[in-house]
């Protein structure tokens, strides 16, 4: 009612003064309404409740103010991105294309992020694996605290030094030059500590009676592990993965430094500069060109396509293992 | 493990010994991975440190100090004073915008939202989270910048007067605004992530407690709540600090970059040294690369130090609550 009345209220107003606009309407109908509420409740229930009504109604504009973003986001790149992608955008690369051509596409791209998210797999999910398995089942005292500390730390890792030190230490020390494979080095960096934690968390949920079980029968410790803890934990362990490999793939600014982009197809990706998809985003983005814009929105509209499945798909499988 | 008898039994004792040898070389393996990912932490330093050298003995003492960013020219002239103010100026306006609505987004969820809409909103706050930031930087410059357009214009003329709100030059679009904002909808949802978590350990019986003496909801988060939280929020915060810090594609997308000091936010300018990185590297020399490597070491530096203040701050308070402090 007080809502209702709110509304009324500055309908009035906008037709007395000389506000406009959709967005203003809202934002002072809102304050209308939260003044209105405020007075009534204080009038009728008494100053403590009015209180409670005014901070739990910011409370939940607040929720919802922080998913207005999202929606926002993903509604303006499918508009976008629905127009300016066609079944050329995947099977051509942006070799030999003109500035202002409406031509060319992202097959180059996926290529190559395809390799490089292949090869940060293969790299950091054994030794993140490892590293977990250590804190949970081995880690006493001081070594296991540091390294727990440490991956916290190195979650907060901006993207960007990774790529940084990956250009360091393996373009310019050891001379190797840009490549797919140095770009998957530095995802990898990135992707290590969030499969060291997802895994850490699902470890910590297998019962200690499924070890104890296993150790009365004699089972040493690390075949226990091996075929006890990871089966019991698989599902919640390939959340986790899947979670972290849909993170890194998002992932532009190490790839600027490490695999550098190239405009053509190369499957190689041990040597020669490589293009990737968000970097084929940012390069595109930066382009005065309406084409070109057309085409990050197209490439946009895949990455976020590709990263939003893989989250869904690691939550489906999350919701089925509790289930069972 | 029991050491095995080896007079009586000889089989079982080589038994005994291959178990422990499997265990060792596992157990092994296991330390190697951990140490692996410590010494990654040094390496980072240690390499960038030593390409960083070179562009830190040609400008010396003048890399903080100097504003402006020719690496490459003769003579070389750069430094990371605009841009180690760009980086800091924006990321706390992304806080003091975020800040409020990710805690009471997070509040909502664990304190008045039914269960099962307290589990689903978390997961839209996911989403949030998996959002590439070159999807969030595009979005920003085309759907974001102009719509921030009208609010910034209105507060400069209105409160003007205000230096931080002031605009001298009347266009509008790319500020250091419209970045911060963009930043702060990408850390939104580390903040209410874990600032959820934090809410959660709370023990229920604070809250009955408080209810059972009469408090309204609002009471009860405010005295039974927020108290026992405070310093895992304030850890929630700085890791969303360190995460806006080191950000570097969406600010690059949406700064038009300048390289001066200045509190005016609205006006369009403005860089941070992580986009000074993205959009500087392709262009730049030899020197130009070592330099823009010297400028991530002080980024790395900075992030390092929040992010572990931000670590032990977090553990504290869930040592705190788990009860073993």
């Amino acid at each position: 009612m007080i809502g209702a009345a709110a509304i009324g209220v500055t309908a009035l107003l906008f037709t007395v003064t000389e506000l406009q606009g959709v967005l203003d309407f809202l934002l002072v109908a809102y304050l209308v309404y939260l003044a209105g509420q405020s007075a009534v409740s204080y009038v009728v229930e008494g100053a403590r409740s009015a209180k409670n009504r005014l901070a739990l109604t910011l409370l939940i504009s607040a929720l919802f103010l922080a998913l207005v973003p999202l929606v926002a986001v993903l509604y303006y790149t499918l508009q976008r991105g629905l127009q300016a992608i066609s079944p050329g955008f995947f099977t051509h690369s942006m070799s030999g294309v003109g500035p202002l051509e409406n031509a060319g596409g992202a097959y180059h791209a996926i290529i190559g992020t395809l390799e490089q998210v292949l090869i940060a797999s293969i790299i950091s999910i054994p030794i993140g694996l490892l590293a977990a398995i250590y804190i949970v089942e081995y880690g006493r005292g001081r070594l296991a605290y540091w390294i727990r500390f440490f991956v916290d730390v190195m979650v907060g890792l901006p993207s960007i030094v990774a790529g940084l030190f990956i250009f360091a230490f393996w373009v310019l020390a050891l001379n190797k030059g840009f490549s797919g494979f140095a770009a998957g080095m530095a995802l990898a960096i990135l992707m290590m500590p969030i499969v060291v934690r997802a895994s850490e968390e699902m470890l910590k949920l297998v019962p200690n009676d499924l070890r104890e079980a296993s150790y009365a029968l004699g089972v040493p410790r690390w075949r226990t592990i091996l075929s006890v803890v990871l089966p019991s934990a698989s599902a919640g362990l390939t959340t986790g993965i899947i979670l972290a490999v849909a993170r890194v793939t998002g992932e532009t600014a190490p790839l600027l430094l490490t695999a550098f982009g190239f405009d053509a197809i190369r499957t190689n990706p041990f040597s020669g500069a490589q293009s990737g998809l968000p970097l084929f985003v940012f390069n595109q983005a930066g382009s005065a060109f309406a084409v070109a814009v057309a085409r990050a929105w197209a490439g946009a509209l895949t990455l976020i396509t590709i990263v939003l499945l893989l989250t869904v798909l690691a939550r489906l499988l999350t919701r089925r293992n509790r289930l069972v | 493990m029991a050491v095995a008898a080896p007079t009586s039994e000889p089989r079982a004792s080589r038994r005994a010994r291959d178990v422990r040898r499997g265990d060792r070389i596992f157990r092994g393996l296991t330390v190697g991975a951990g140490l692996l990912i410590l010494g990654l932490i040094v390496a980072i330093a240690v390499f960038l440190v030593w390409k960083a050298l070179p562009a830190l003995r040609t400008a010396g003492f003048h890399f903080f100090t100097e504003k402006t960013w020719f690496p490459d020219a003769k003579p070389a002239k750069f430094g990371v004073a605009a841009l180690a103010f760009g980086t800091v100026l924006s990321s706390v306006i992304a806080l003091v915008l975020v800040v409020p609505v990710a805690i009471g987004a997070a509040l909502t969820l664990t304190e008045l939202a039914p269960r099962r809409l307290g589990t689903m909103g978390g997961y839209l706050v996911d989403v949030l989270a998996a959002v590439p930031s070159v999807v969030y930087g595009l979005w920003g410059v085309y759907f974001l910048v102009p719509r921030l357009i009208p609010m910034q214009r209105w507060l400069s003329d209105h409160v003007g007067f205000i230096p931080l709100f002031h605009n001298t030059n009347n266009t509008f679009g790319r500020s250091v605004f419209a970045a911060s904002a963009v930043l702060a909808i990408m850390i939104l949802p580390i903040i209410a992530a874990i600032s959820r978590e934090v809410f959660r350990q709370v023990p229920q019986a604070n809250r009955e407690a408080a209810l059972a003496l009469g408090a309204t909801r609002w009471e009860t988060i405010r005295m039974a709540v927020l108290p026992p939280s405070r310093s895992g929020v304030i850890g929630a915060i700085m890791l969303g600090l360190g995460r806006a810090l080191g950000e570097t594609i969406a600010v690059a997308l949406v700064l038009a970059a300048s390289f001066n000091i200045s509190f005016r936010i609205f006006e369009p300018g403005g860089n941070t040294i992580a986009a000074n990185i993205a959009t500087k590297f392709g262009e730049a020399g030899s020197v130009g690369r070592e330099a823009l490597i010297a400028s991530g070491l002080v980024l790395f530096a900075i992030t390092l130090a929040v992010n572990m203040a931000a670590r032990a701050v977090v553990y504290r308070s869930t040592r705190i609550a788990e009860g073993k402090v």
